[in-house]
């Protein structure tokens, strides 16, 4: 039979399933042949914390969400147009954020009596589909018995019923692959490599996977194919990639350009511990991993490696961050490079260890005793991860300080298409270490000065033990200026507290001019953001535009200091909108330091802000800058191309 | 390839891969120009003269050889040593010296704690180093007190203990460090005392030629919040009976010296237990008598004579090197699985960095 092809400009799928069921890696799949296939995309992984938690419950659920293009786009999407539902649970999880005329797939082979109660369904609502009482009317629901099928196709590798059933993932990969002509070829190769040393368990998910590819292809349930075309990209090759691997590469990729060993160390916590996985494969680049007994020992090793000349490196999450705290002040009071990655969860305490928040900005601020400024450095999507990093090391390095490099529960496991950088276009990074003290004509050796300052930075001087006649003692009591030596004279304490806070300050000189979002030059209403809420306010932005209306946009890639030019550039708009993932924490920054009157849009949900509620509330500042009505309804699509 | 098909080093000596230098060495050297400012009589001063005046018998070059401590009294030792030193955070000193020593194989790494510092609020570092083995060594200045917080009751005081913390006397049961290091898998484990610098000297050099974390607990007087603590093991009237010296080879004997100079008691296995006892040599026979090995791979003789030390007033202890065994250390294995990867992985790192962050599935667009 012939069936129909529809052009798409856009399609946002979720696969929803129970922890056990395979969702990520399927999302991951389908991720990859999209990539592969050319279009644009972001990804929205979401998983419970608990490893497996009680079988078919709603808190079981894992879902991963694709949005794809065939123009570039910025954020996962608002809503599903599509959900595959792989049991009662992941529907009834997953049904909230539909959009009406929404497509469903459902396996149905998992909504028994058992599970439904589990997830707390009285009746089966499939049973009911066409009816009057149709719970599920306002969508297209697609019922199919993919585990049943899955069993089927797979049984003549003689698996168990369990492990043929394990396939049914990939049953379904192979028939959303066929829906929306995604290539094939990746996946089965992923599978081979992925299975190599297990050949049944191979062959059944590469025959799953063909079999749901061909149930699309065959089967009279499903009419329509869909089309998305790739989406035009600036030249270069690309890959997909989530925020964790490209911070790892950028942490690589400042060790490579700066020509210095990178140490981490690390203790395990969600969700950075990725970083630690991956750089643990890199020692081919001189990177060492020790995965230390707690946080703090992580960056006391850290610290330790950056005083003998490595670049020191520390991964964690808010909680890790806490308990750092004080050895972040002794590597401020010891001006050492350090850098201390904080991928930001859902907090206070243990919080939502895997969903998102940007509630840590003030932790990275202020959280410390006495004053100790700390640079601040943060990505704004998975890609610019990796540059990000290569920031934060430049900073940490040229100017002897740790640096806090943000991100967040987002982009770690977000991902998106990434244009690769050449190496030669990556900044090099001069550590700049102290040399040997040459004798003066009069054969006078000078005593080296360990708290002397580079007069364009303010830096000290980096000097790794090894080096006959720098042999110096630093440590956290306060230093006397140029000596270094042990001081509790008040004028020399408050001399040192300055300029602690003026180095600091002097990173802005090194800064570029902020990219100013203005095309028509006519706005009222700036919206600042900083971190992953890029995409979402890029995309709301757009919105606006589209509806006729006239919005700018800045994005902060450094929190500390700002900018130089970040006061002069608030003044200019008579509002100033501030969306952020937590209660205001960039707002309360800028109000205290420009006393410009920032109005917040704040939410802590664990999930990105989303578009559409962005843009009304860009659009009602609007409304009261210019004095207009503002109505958005007309077209809802965030595209501009 | 795993760990134990790795190219082991083979390095026995703690300071092995550490440059030497030819020029005479003397322990002025070591000393920095800062003014020492332990309260006058402190035991500190003479561990700080024993350590300056052994340093030139190793030999090294003094530009590698670090101090790090953490917090408390004896943690202000790197300031008056002309090395490199760090004075660090409270209790974290041994994570900080293991980043070191496992970045720089060529440095003499040692860490300078107390009883407070490295028990009490860095405990965990601490027992990790020991498990790690990493190439370290750990001086512990125990007094038994709480001297730059002035005078509370600390993690190896003895319970009933009344201080400025505890009017009513202490209820906490002490730690003894030795055993604890043991049972943190220590392959170096040793004790002295401040007063005594030949035996400190002794067991200093030993701990630096040891490969791994060397432990050695210092057992030193605060005049001003604990004085006298150490007082028996330390008075020529009762420390023939209160010292227990632990010397390789040796059987194990104290006490008042009977007509052939030895100790009139010994150590003995006790059965009843399965630790070790003391007796009186005449009573058992010399034969019967403990012969001390340090180097005995399994710890738990080692641990046994440990638990000999008195846990109250300090009336007897064992002193000398409990411990000493070859373990592979952290540091040594951590840079050989570097050192194996880049001798796997040819060419330049950019060109390699290139091929990294341009692998897995990519696509071009012109």
């Amino acid at each position: 039979m012939s069936k129909q092809v529809k052009q798409l400009d856009r399609v946002i799928i979720r696969f929803a399933g129970d922890s056990g069921d395979g969702m990520q890696l399927t999302g991951d799949r389908f991720t990859q042949e999209s990539a592969v296939f050319g279009n644009d995309l972001v990804t929205l992984p979401n998983f419970p914390a608990e490893i497996r938690a009680p079988q078919g419950t709603l808190p079981g659920v894992s879902s991963f969400q694709v949005h794809f293009a065939d123009h570039d786009i910025l954020t996962a999407g608002d809503a599903p147009d599509v959900l595959v539902a792989m049991n009662p649970a992941a529907l009834k999880a997953n049904l909230g954020d539909l959009p009406r005329g929404a497509t469903i797939i459902v396996d149905t082979h998992d909504f028994t009596a058992r599970n439904l109660t589990k997830a707390g369904y009285d009746a089966n609502p499939l049973d009911s589909l066409g009816d009057a009482n149709d719970a599920l009317g306002e969508f297209n629901v697609q019922p199919v018995d993919l585990t049943g099928m899955t069993v089927e196709a797979v049984k003549e590798f003689g698996l168990s019923r369990k492990d043929a059933a394990r396939a049914k993932n990939m049953f379904a990969l192979g028939l959303l692959s066929w829906m929306y002509g995604r290539p094939t070829d990746p996946t089965i190769a992923f599978l081979e490599k992925r299975f190599a040393k297990v050949a049944d368990i191979r062959d059944a998910n590469i025959t799953a996977f063909k079999a749901g590819w061909n149930f699309g292809e065959t089967t009279e349930t499903f009419v329509v194919q869909y089309e998305i075309k790739p989406a035009p990209m600036a030249a270069g090759t690309y890959r997909n990639i989530t925020g964790n691997l490209a911070l790892a590469y950028g942490l690589v990729a400042g060790g490579v350009q700066s020509g210095l060993p990178v140490f981490l160390g690390s203790y395990p916590i969600t969700p950075a511990s990725d970083i630690l996985h991956e750089l643990s494969k890199h020692k081919a680049f001189g990177v060492t991993t020790f995965q230390a007994e707690d946080e703090i020992a992580g960056i006391g090793a850290a610290i330790g490696a950056s005083f003998g000349g490595a670049l020191g490196v520390t991964t964690t999450s808010g909680p890790g961050i806490a308990l750092k705290s004080e050895a972040i002040g002794l590597a401020v009071m010891t001006e050492l490079p350090l850098i201390v990655v904080d991928v930001q969860r859902g907090g206070p305490s243990t919080g939502l260890p895997t969903k998102t928040e940007q509630a840590d900005l003030l932790q990275a601020m202020f959280g410390r005793n006495g004053e100790a400024p700390v640079p601040i450095v943060a990505p704004q999507s998975p890609g610019d991860c990796f540059d990000a990093a290569i920031e934060a090391v430049r900073i940490a390095v040229t100017y002897r300080t740790p640096v806090m490099l943000l991100s967040d529960g987002y982009l770690a496991n977000g991902s998106e298409p990434w244009r690769i950088p050449e190496i030669a276009d990556l900044p090099t990074i001069d550590p700049d270490f102290a040399k040997p003290p040459v004798a003066g004509p009069d054969g006078a050796v000078p005593t080296f000065e360990p708290y002397a300052r580079d007069p364009e930075t303010l830096a000290r001087p980096w000097a790794p033990p090894g080096v006959a006649g720098l042999e110096h003692r630093i440590g956290g009591l306060e230093k006397a200026d140029i000596t270094g030596n042990i001081s509790y004279d008040p004028a020399n304490h408050d001399f040192m507290v300055r300029t602690r806070q003026a180095k600091v300050d002097r990173i802005a000189e090194s800064l570029p001019p902020l990219h100013v979002d203005d095309p028509s030059g006519e706005a009222k209403v700036v919206v600042l953001g900083w971190g992953s809420t890029y995409g979402p306010i890029g995309a709301g932005v757009r919105r606006v535009r589209k509806a006729g209306y006239h919005v700018a946009q800045v994005h902060l890639r450094h929190l500390n200091p700002f900018p130089k030019d970040l006061g002069e550039i608030l003044a200019r708009y008579d509002k100033v909108l501030v969306p952020e993932m937590n209660l205001g924490q960039l707002s309360l920054l800028v109000r205290a330091k420009y006393l410009v009157d920032a109005v917040g849009y704040n939410q802590v949900r664990g999930l990105p802000l989303k578009a559409a509620e962005l843009a009304e509330a860009i659009g009602g500042l609007v409304a009261d800058a210019e004095g207009v009505h503002v109505d958005l309804t007309t077209p809802a699509e965030e595209a501009i191309k | 390839m795993s760990t134990t098909e790795l190219p082991f080093p083979g390095l026995h000596s703690g300071i092995e891969l550490v440059p030497t230098t030819d020029q005479q060495q003397t322990g002025k050297d070591f000393t920095s120009d800062q003014e020492v400012r332990w309260c006058p009589g402190c035991g500190d001063y003479a561990v700080l003269k024993a350590v300056q005046g052994f340093l030139p018998d190793l030999g090294l070059r003094r530009e590698n050889i670090v101090f790090v401590s953490g917090i408390g009294c004896s943690s202000r030792f790197p300031y008056y040593l002309d090395t490199y030193g760090m004075h660090s955070i409270h209790g974290r000193a041994p994570s900080i010296a293991t980043g070191l020593a496992t970045a720089r194989e060529d440095l003499s790494v040692w860490v300078v704690t107390g009883d407070g510092d490295a028990l009490s609020i860095g405990g965990n570092h601490l027992i990790h180093a020991l498990r790690r083995n990493v190439n370290m060594t750990i001086l512990l200045f125990n007094n038994r007190i709480y001297g730059l917080t002035k005078g509370q009751y600390s993690p190896t005081s003895e319970t009933g203990k009344v201080t400025k913390s505890t009017p009513m006397g202490s209820v906490d049961h002490p730690f003894n460090p030795v055993s604890l290091a043991l049972g943190a898998e220590g392959s170096f484990v040793a004790r002295t005392i401040d007063s005594d610098r030949k035996h400190l000297t002794a067991v200093l050099s030993a701990a630096a030629a040891h490969r791994g974390t060397s432990f050695v607990e210092i057992y030193q007087n605060c005049p001003i919040f604990n004085d006298g603590a150490f007082d028996a093991i330390k008075s020529n009237d009762t420390k023939a009976d209160a010292i227990i010296p632990l010397v390789h080879g040796e059987p194990i004997r104290f006490g008042s010296p009977d007509s052939s100079g030895q100790g009139t008691k010994g150590l003995i296995r006790d059965s009843e237990t399965g630790g070790v006892k003391v007796v009186e040599v005449a009573d058992v026979g010399e034969d019967s008598i403990l012969v001390h090995d340090a180097h005995n791979p399994d710890p738990t003789t080692a641990f046994a004579i440990s638990r000999l030390t008195a846990a109250d007033y300090l009336h007897q202890a064992p002193i000398g090197i409990f411990r000493q065994v070859e373990r592979p250390s952290y540091d040594d294995q951590a840079r050989a699985q570097v050192a194996t990867a880049q001798e796997a992985a040819p060419g330049e790192r950019s060109d390699r960095l290139a091929a990294l962050i341009g692998g897995g599935d990519t696509w071009t667009v012109v």
